[in-house]
């Protein structure tokens, strides 16, 4: 798996929408919080776009798309990240890239 | 294995860029639960169901051929399935609930109609006007469609004067409340849920009810909007003892809905394990949200029974006859 950073996603990013991902600070507690045990951590997938990782971040679309959007993640962020609406921002990111 | 969601989300969208819903089913459809309740129609306060009740029979029949589907050589036509779509409404054509199913969603919206009546709230509601609120486009990323469907509602809501607006569920509610603000400029409609309007004003108890249930919050109730005391002050007001189950309130678990237009094997393994966390703690459980009721009642089996909130209040109003055994009946 290749792994071609963009300078230019974290610009379409948040163009879409806010995209707060650096606020991330990789405790993981959003993981631990999560009902899907979602299989690929909000922290790393947030580290893939802010690094422009384009063929991950699309590699990760069935966890993007499975994501509940619950907010129980949320809810116990210390860092108050608004990760949902991150999720949301990068689903309309993959609908574009494959339009 | 899950559809390709592409063509998924984009069988949505397109249904409510052409169609005003993500779902179209027949305004007659939308509408039928309000038949011979008197509601007028629009007016300054409207009761606005964004049909998500009336459409969670299309959307069981919709979840059902999908999972077949998803299994079957045909999920690789999906592309050719989104451009029929835009020429004829496919789910007039495959999701065709019967009068039954109907009847069981369509009770809610008129459960909440009478319990406004009752509690002498004066409202109106939009007939054919009363469009789903794209909550499911806006969470999946269909943006665009989305924003041209709020400044479409928007302009409905506008036309008809409408200056406040009681939801019946949450999805509608967040939608209307806080994304649509973001969505069309110079929008200022005030959204409540019912359940915030009757916990404000209280209901008329005609017949107080007995027993104990557990409660499942909905995560947008709890979550986005912030609504976890109302439904729990209104229990509490007809009688009935609110047993917390583990993860409750703000902390409250979700029922797997959410993953289930694309992912229905994950919303059913979710929902199970909610189930098992409610049953542990009573055999009756109010729920507050569409999406959680079908999902749960799904998972549950019949080993618990579930209702909507607004069938416990209505009993206590006693306007249809409450038994003085309410909970502990047939499970369902």
């Amino acid at each position: 798996m290749s792994a071609l950073a963009s300078a230019g996603m974290i610009r379409q990013l948040e163009a879409i929408g806010p995209f707060d991902a650096a606020a991330c600070m990789n405790c993981g507690v959003c993981s631990a919080a999560c009902p899907l045990g979602i299989d690929l951590l909000p922290r790393r997938l947030f580290r893939y776009a802010l690094l422009g990782c384009e063929d991950r971040v699309h590699d990760a679309s069935g966890p993007i798309f499975s994501c509940l959007l619950c907010r129980a993640c949320e809810a116990n962020c210390p860092a108050g990240v608004h990760i949902t609406e991150n999720m949301r921002v990068l689903r309309h990111w993959l609908l574009q890239e494959g339009s | 294995m899950p559809l390709p969601v592409r063509d998924v989300v984009g069988i949505l969208a397109d249904n409510l860029r052409l169609r005003g819903s993500v779902l179209p089913i027949p305004a007659r459809r939308a509408t039928a639960w309000a038949r011979n309740l008197g509601i007028p129609r629009g007016g300054e306060t409207v009761l606005y169901t964004g049909q998500m009740y009336q459409l969670i029979p299309y959307i069981e029949r919709l979840v059902h051929l999908e999972q077949r589907l998803g299994d079957s050589p045909l999920a690789r036509f999906t592309g050719v399935a989104r451009r029929a779509n835009r020429l004829v409404n496919g789910v007039a054509i495959v999701a065709r609930p019967g009068a039954e199913e109907r009847a069981e969603y369509d009770r809610v919206p008129a459960n909440v109609a009478r319990l406004l009546q009752r509690a002498g709230v004066a409202f109106g509601y939009l007939y054919e006007d009363d469009l789903y609120s794209g909550a499911l486009a806006h969470d999946l990323g269909a943006d665009e469609a989305v924003a041209a469907h709020a400044r479409r509602v928007a302009g409905i809501l506008r036309k008809h004067g409408v200056r406040e607006v009681i939801t019946l569920d949450p999805h509608t509610t967040t939608m209307l409340r806080t994304v649509y603000p973001k969505l069309v400029e110079g929008y200022d409609v005030r959204v409540r849920s019912y359940l915030e309007v009757l916990a404000e004003r209280g209901l008329p108890v005609g017949v107080p009810l007995s027993g104990t249930v557990t409660i499942h919050d909905s995560c947008v109730y709890a979550r986005y909007e912030g609504i976890v005391d109302e439904p729990r002050r209104l229990l509490a007001s007809v009688g009935l003892t609110v047993a917390e189950p583990e993860n409750a309130g703000q902390w409250t678990w979700c029922c797997g809905g959410p993953a289930e237009s694309l992912f229905p094997t994950t919303a059913a393994a979710i929902a199970g394990k909610r189930v098992e966390q409610l049953r542990a703690v009573a055999p009756d459980c109010v729920t507050m949200c569409p999406i959680c009721l079908v999902n749960l009642r799904k998972a549950a089996n019949g080993t618990m029974r579930l209702r909507d909130i607004s069938d416990h209040l209505l009993d206590a109003v006693a306007e249809r006859g409450a038994s003085a055994a309410h909970v502990g009946g047939p499970t369902r």
